[in-house]
Order: C-alpha cells, then structure tokens, then sequence
C-alpha cells in the first residue's frame, strides 16, 4: 500500500520559482584551487600562458567547477546553501548527495562574469535502504557577460 | 597530457584508460577548499561517527570532478569534456582509492562537432560501483 505523500502544496508550489540573480566571477586563483583539488597536472589549469597556446582565453574552469559554487558565491550575509533549495519545512532532517550533472555549452575561463539564476526543478520521493526520501532537484542556469547560457547545473538532494 | 585521441580511432563499446585516485583525508580537505563544501562529514571523524557513519566519506561532487579529469585526461588538448552527469548510490570511504571509469557508449556528428557519449561511473577497491552516470566530449577529427 502506498504511503501518505510528505510532498505539500507549499513544496509544490516552490517548483519553478527562479531565485534571485547571483553574480560570479571565475577567477585564476579559484581555478588554480579547484583543479589542485581533483589532482589535475595539465598547466592549462595553472598557467594562463600555457592555456592562451592551447586556445583558451585565460585559464579555463574545469569540469565540476561551475556547480559547486559554495566558495565564489560565499556571503556571509547569506545563508551557506542557496536558499532555493529548501524554502519549506521537509518531515526529514537529514540529507545527502544525490546526484550532480553538470553541462558547458562553451569553455569558461578566468575573467568571465556570470549570472546564475536557480530553481527547484523538481520534487519527487521514493523509498529505498535508507527509508523513505525526499528527492528535490535543483537547476542553476549560468550567464555570460553577452547574456549566452554557458552552463547547466543540476543537483539532487536527498532528504530522509 | 597522453597523445592526441581523433574520433576515428575510437569505437562504441571502447573502454577508455581508467583513473585512479586514492582519496586522503588531504585530498578531502582540499576539496572542500576547492568547491566550498565544508560539511564536517568529509574530515572531521567524531563529527562522521556522530552522524552514524563509520568514518568519513569522500564528497559526492569530489567524485563527480574525477570523472570529469578522467574524461579530459583523455579526450587531449585538443577535446572538450561537455558533460558530466552522475548518481551518487553508494558512499566511498576515507583513505580508499576511487576508481573512475569509461565506456563509449555512442558516437555521432552534432553542429559540425564530433560527439563521443560514455557510461562513466567509480568503483571502489573492491568493485562495487557507487558512482554511475554519463558523460559527453567532443573529440577532433583526423581529417579537419
């Protein structure tokens, strides 16, 4: 028998709601953080003459970089999570990873100004090991300058 | 960085050079300098053992980030990694190495760019697989 859905009108209602624009600069200090994290050795990532001889503009982003935001993005006037993500009360406190898909429509490099606007794309829930959850996936469109969308992110929490 | 790979040379079914990255409570720590996550979880072991994890975990967009290095390690200087999507089904623990994977699953002509599809995911020493997901490059041609 199927359970009582924890997914309220409030939840349903926040779907789709675009949050306020945020502004990120990708810079070369970030970066050079960043691919020194995931262990990266090719100098496009380090030396921005080296990425200029291989056709980039400037350092580019790697993969995973847009989309963990946490530090270009960190106020310490604003909450440390973007508050799209939960503008509810969830029956469930706790919560993991649930998934991460990340898409660049054209390199990104150092000295890029992007716009991020985010929504929560959707809600669903499921039972599964950890019991039942919460699944709330959300989207994050990125801007250039020109106004192109360079990048998509989308990720999924789990709360259970 | 390997030699060049071309789109000719690759075949749906192919299995691409795995990475291998053992994740150190270091490498836990300059993730989470590197993306902003300073969730405890990841390096602080009482705060992980609180929450009822044996240890502490390897962040789910860390891996998420190797397969992205697995994927630009071997398209070259001259492919682009376009895409990477993945689920995070199964924990990885401290100090255990992340074995990331690819294989083609797809190859097609998209807008003038030659597109490579792979199922990518991590496994961990002992094969199970936590991490599935796809990812999409563009690689150069032999004849342009």
């Amino acid at each position: 028998m199927a359970e009582a859905s924890v997914i309220t009108d409030e939840m349903r209602a926040a779907i789709g709601q675009e949050s306020e624009p945020l502004t990120i600069e990708v810079d070369k200090t970030t970066i050079r953080m960043f691919a020194r994290a995931v262990g990266y050795t090719d100098l496009i990532y380090y030396d921005e003459e080296y990425a200029k001889s291989k056709g980039y503009r400037s350092l580019p982003a790697p993969m995973g970089f847009l989309g963990n935001p946490g530090n270009p993005i960190f106020r310490p006037d604003r909450p440390p999570r973007p508050a799209y993500i939960m503008p509810f009360e969830s029956p469930y406190k706790r919560i993991l990873n649930g998934g991460t898909d990340v898409e660049y429509y054209e390199p990104i490099c150092a000295g890029n100004i992007l716009t991020s606007t985010s929504k929560i794309a959707e809600i669903t829930e499921r039972s599964g090991s950890i019991g039942p959850m919460l699944l709330i996936t959300g989207e994050t469109t990125y801007k250039n300058q020109e106004g192109r969308v360079v990048a998509r992110f989308r990720g999924t929490l789990v709360q259970y | 960085m390997s030699d060049q790979v071309y789109f000719e040379d690759v075949q749906e079914g192919q299995e691409i050079p795995p990475l291998t990255e053992k994740c150190t409570s270091q490498r836990l720590v300059m993730w989470a300098a590197g993306s902003g996550d300073f969730y405890q979880i990841h390096y602080d072991k009482d705060f992980a053992q609180n929450t009822g994890l044996p240890d502490r975990i390897t962040h789910g967009a860390l891996k998420h980030a190797l397969l992205g290095r697995l994927l630009h390690e071997w398209v070259g200087d001259q492919g682009r990694v376009k895409r990477v999507a993945c689920q995070y089904r199964g924990m990885d623990m401290v100090n255990e190495d992340v074995i990331c994977h690819g294989r083609i699953t797809k190859k097609s002509q998209q807008g003038g760019e030659n597109i490579v599809e792979l199922e990518i995911w991590t496994e961990t020493p002992q094969g199970q697989k936590t991490t599935p997901g796809t990812g999409v490059v563009s690689l150069p041609s032999r004849g342009q």
